[in-house]
């Protein structure tokens, strides 16, 4: 619907010449800037409404007390619904462990969370179709609960650090929302991540234009390609650091999968920069041992490293 | 009244804390407003999202960046 349009902008308007590469740069560019900043609109909206009906205190009563297994996939599945955001990590944590949440099933959700969110989901339905975005939420749900299954076996409550403070009252949001208040919670929350991450948005899709345009087919296929094993550790390595920068690098990804990158390790590269924060382990460095810390961050990487292999496998 | 924002100094903790000064010269109130950082009290409190407000002990609101208008509201009659 939208690609017409834009073809006769760039070749009409613009008065562009048909076949030269800079043309198909910024029809790919306009193309796909409009198409995910409307997905994105949209969905994020969609999904703050949704989010209103949940809150970390109910979903902590939902979780505690719940057993292993039907715990951790209640734990990731209310994970992705439920409004987290890193800053909280700690307060949420406390909140789960001493509310008697399992400490596997928080992990779930704490793996959850951060890696099936709706930003990374509208850009990875934009780029690569609806079939990667969901091959994506179904192998990210098994990443957390297959995690917090294996950390709940390993007996490490006590590498959590021990607080001192009076029992936690239980506070659970009183007020009632209205459909009003909903919307206009909508609305807003809509306009603050936009506002965070457009121009990591505009700057991918350039640079995935560019890389759509001027990098020879191909060119990363020995690097990154199927038969190269050390493709996927080492891009979930890479995707640590780049927290908070999903909205960019997907487009990025996008376009270097079509330059020989298997669908595999890009995924787990994804996986990596949403569920494996830095900022996120400094954060929970607080309440957790460096050793806990290390053997989450470690399942996790290896459960990201076996989903790349795997997909690598199968999308043959 | 005492008026505590618990938060760990992220940036929607300092802008609530903002709002909240604002909201007490808007509404007129005697009120002290505190910033609460440390970790074990602000778990001591049940809550799990921040920033959070918190008038003479009771949570009020928890993970939401209340405008001054909507803290008036809370703590008393609206403006002279």
């Amino acid at each position: 619907m939208i690609k017409p349009i834009i073809d006769w902008l760039v070749y009409e308007i613009l008065k562009m010449p048909h076949g030269a590469i800079i043309s198909e740069a910024v029809d790919f560019f306009l193309y796909d800037t409009i198409k995910i900043f409307l997905l994105l609109i949209v969905i994020i909206f969609i999904v703050s409404i949704i989010r209103t009906f949940f809150s970390p205190e109910k979903t902590r009563a939902i979780l505690s007390n719940k057993r292993t297994y039907t715990g951790n996939v209640l734990a990731s599945l209310l994970g992705i619904v439920t409004p987290f955001c890193s800053c909280s990590a700690v307060p949420l944590f406390l909140g789960f462990v001493e509310a008697g949440v399992p400490l596997g099933v928080t992990f779930s959700f704490l793996v959850a969370s951060p890696m099936i969110n709706e930003v990374a989901l509208v850009m990875l339905w934009g780029m690569f179709g609806w079939k990667v975005a969901l091959l994506y939420i179904g192998s990210g749900l098994v990443v957390a609960i297959a995690s917090g299954i294996v950390i709940g076996h390993l007996k490490v409550e006590d590498l959590v650090e021990k607080f001192d403070h009076k029992k936690p009252g239980s506070f659970i949001p009183g007020a009632v929302m209205t459909m009003k208040d909903r919307i206009d919670f909508a609305k807003e929350y809509t306009l603050d991540i936009l506002k965070k991450i457009w121009i990591y948005v505009v700057i991918g899709i350039g640079l995935g234009a560019w890389i759509h345009g001027y990098v020879p087919a191909d060119f990363l296929a020995k690097f990154a390609g199927r038969d190269n094993w050390f493709a996927v550790p080492l891009a979930t390595l890479v995707g640590i650091p780049l927290y908070s920068n999903a909205a960019g690098v997907i487009p990025l990804v996008s376009a270097l999968t079509e330059k020989g990158v298997a669908l595999g390790t890009a995924l787990a590269f994804m996986m990596a920069v949403t569920a494996l924060s830095l900022p996120e382990f400094l954060i929970l460095r607080r309440v957790m041992k460096l050793k806990l810390l290390v053997i989450f961050a470690s399942i996790v990487g290896i459960g990201i490293i076996m989903t790349g292999y795997l997909f690598n496998f199968i999308l043959r | 009244m005492k008026i505590e924002i618990l938060g760990m100094g992220c940036a929607k903790c300092k802008q609530l804390m903002a709002n909240a000064e604002k909201a007490v010269k808007d509404a007129g109130v005697q009120a002290e407003v505190v910033k609460v950082e440390d970790m074990n009290q602000i778990v001591g409190y049940g809550i799990m999202t921040t920033p959070a407000l918190v008038v003479d002990g009771k949570v009020l609101s928890a993970g939401k960046l209340l405008s001054a208008d909507e803290i008036v509201k809370f703590i008393g009659k609206k403006g002279p």
